[in-house]
């Protein structure tokens, strides 16, 4: 975030500038100029349908966007092609498209982890099917990364028979085992029972401090407090106010981001 | 009733009826394995993103699914020649028939398998980088053939019914061979009642694996 004391490091790794996303007539975002830079932690915050999830879905292009551009270490994601009448349009190669999604890796709220695999099958298989690792080599890593996240004694657990909580901490080995430049949350703590959300925002702090580039949608503004090195404020679409934690949650300068801080603070600051 | 049964002579047709229950169990086998390849590849022109294919594998689902069987095999024995220009061996003929029958079903049942697996697994497998051949190949399909046994095991047991067509055709399977028999030794009663009797054995196992996957997929769920 250029507008906010400069970070630990020079150029950004993840860059969008006026980026637009519509759903058939509907604009849900409508330019947004991001800049995240190595050990930035962002937490986006808003309200329902403020349009969190597409913003993190375009940047990893699950969802493809439908204006403005996104850089990735400096290089433009998709190839502009000028049509006869002059105008132009974007394009992406399923290639460009996976290879981005690898490098900006994503945990879901609902997990999402591979039924008919075991936890570390659930981590091996990015490795092996995408990065082209030997088994072994694959299922060493994929042990390390469960262990990392606390799961050493689940390897050969199927995810039916994990809590959500560990189920949300083998998603996140899964994703680590690709080597992401940046990880993005899309709450992920928001399906687990209240006494399993412990375990998964530890798991994210530990995260922290190995210094990640992380980007987290989340409704704890306690955690977003203490994680985040930036807040975002996201309302209809457009970033409304963005700042350090201190300065979002104890002094918003806006009203709305004050309205929507006091509302929220009554559950969970 | 003044019937007298005479089962003794059932041990005298016995080898015959064996000969039938082998072509019933070639057919059956053959029309299974051609059906659920051809199906799964019918399945995918039904959903590709091509209108056009998708037109042709709803045509061909269509078509099959709702004309007759009985109809499918005599055309294809009587009046499939005539468009190509060679006679087909009534097995052959039988074969054909029941085989795209039987691809038809089951591209139904490989299309709603694909369709039930949440938009979430696609997802989950496309955000560490995977292609989306690899996504299906790794990620959906297992979970497809998992999901859909019971409905696969179903469709199994409908086939081994259906080859009982093949008789019009003068196919020697069970059917047939049961039909001479019983107007050679003028005991349609008892002979038929064995054949029918040796289908029940035969496909009984197989409706039991069916409802037996059933239960368990309901008590997973
Ligand atoms: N695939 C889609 N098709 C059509 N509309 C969509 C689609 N995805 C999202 N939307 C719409 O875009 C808007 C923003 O959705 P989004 O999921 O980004 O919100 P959000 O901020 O993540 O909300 P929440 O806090 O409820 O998760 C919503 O109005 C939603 O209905
Ligand atoms: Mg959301």
């Amino acid at each position: 975030m250029s507008e906010i004391a400069p970070s630990t490091t020079d150029a950004p790794i993840l860059r969008s500038e006026n980026l637009r996303k519509s759903f058939g007539p509907i604009e849900v975002l409508k330019g947004i100029d991001l800049d995240v830079k190595r050990g930035d932690r962002i937490a986006i915050i808003g309200g329902s349908g403020s349009g969190k999830s597409t913003l993190l879905r375009c940047l990893n292009f699950m969802e493809l966007p439908t204006g403005g551009k996104v850089f990735l270490e400096g290089e433009r994601i998709g190839t502009v092609r000028t049509a006869r009448d002059g105008s132009q349009s974007v394009t992406y190669s399923e290639r460009e498209l996976m290879s981005v999604r690898r490098r900006v890796g994503m945990v879901f709220q609902q997990f999402n982890l591979f039924p008919h695999m075991s936890s570390i099958e659930n981590v091996m298989e990015g490795l092996v099917t995408v990065m082209r690792r030997p088994k072994s080599e694959a299922r060493a890593r994929a042990a390390h990364e469960l262990e990392r996240v606390g799961l050493s004694d689940k390897l050969d657990v199927y995810p039916g028979r994990l809590s959500g909580g560990q189920q949300q901490r083998v998603a996140i080995a899964r994703a680590l085992a690709m080597d992401p430049e940046v990880l993005l949350f899309d709450e992920p703590t928001s399906s687990l029972d209240p006494e399993l959300v412990g375990e998964v925002l530890r798991t994210i702090l530990t995260l922290a401090e190995d210094g990640r580039t992380m980007l987290l949608v989340t409704h704890e503004l306690g955690f977003a407090y203490r994680f985040a090195t930036h807040v975002i404020y996201l309302y209809d679409g457009v970033v409304h106010e963005t700042g350090t934690g201190e300065q979002i949650f104890r002094n918003p300068q806006k009203e709305k981001t004050r309205a929507f801080i006091a509302r929220s603070s009554e559950f969970s600051l | 009733m003044g019937y007298q049964f005479d089962f003794s002579m059932v041990v005298k047709i016995l080898p015959v009826l064996w000969r039938g229950v082998l072509v019933t169990l070639e057919l059956w086998v053959i029309c299974l394995a051609v059906g659920l390849v051809l199906g799964f590849f019918v399945s995918l022109a039904r959903i590709s993103p091509f209108a056009p294919v998708r037109l042709a594998g709803r045509s061909f689902v269509e078509l099959f699914r709702n004309i007759p069987a009985l109809i499918q095999l005599i055309w294809f024995f009587y009046a499939f020649p005539i468009l190509i220009g060679a006679q087909l061996t009534p097995f052959v003929a039988a074969a054909l028939g029941i085989s795209l029958n039987t691809a038809a079903f089951s591209a139904e049942i490989y299309r709603s398998g694909i369709q039930s697996i949440e938009r979430g697994q696609w997802e989950g497998a496309m955000a560490i980088g995977m292609s989306r051949a690899d996504t299906f190949r790794r990620v959906i399909l297992p979970q497809v053939f998992r999901r859909m046994l019971p409905a696969f095991t179903n469709r199994a047991v409908e086939v081994a019914k259906v080859t009982s067509l093949a008789s019009v055709l003068s196919v020697h399977e069970l059917m047939y061979q049961g039909r001479v028999l019983s107007s050679t030794y003028y005991r349609p009663l008892e002979i038929l009642t064995t054949v029918g009797v040796v289908y029940l054995v035969m496909i009984y196992p197989m409706t039991w694996t069916s409802s037996a996957l059933e239960r368990r997929m309901r008590r997973k769920a």
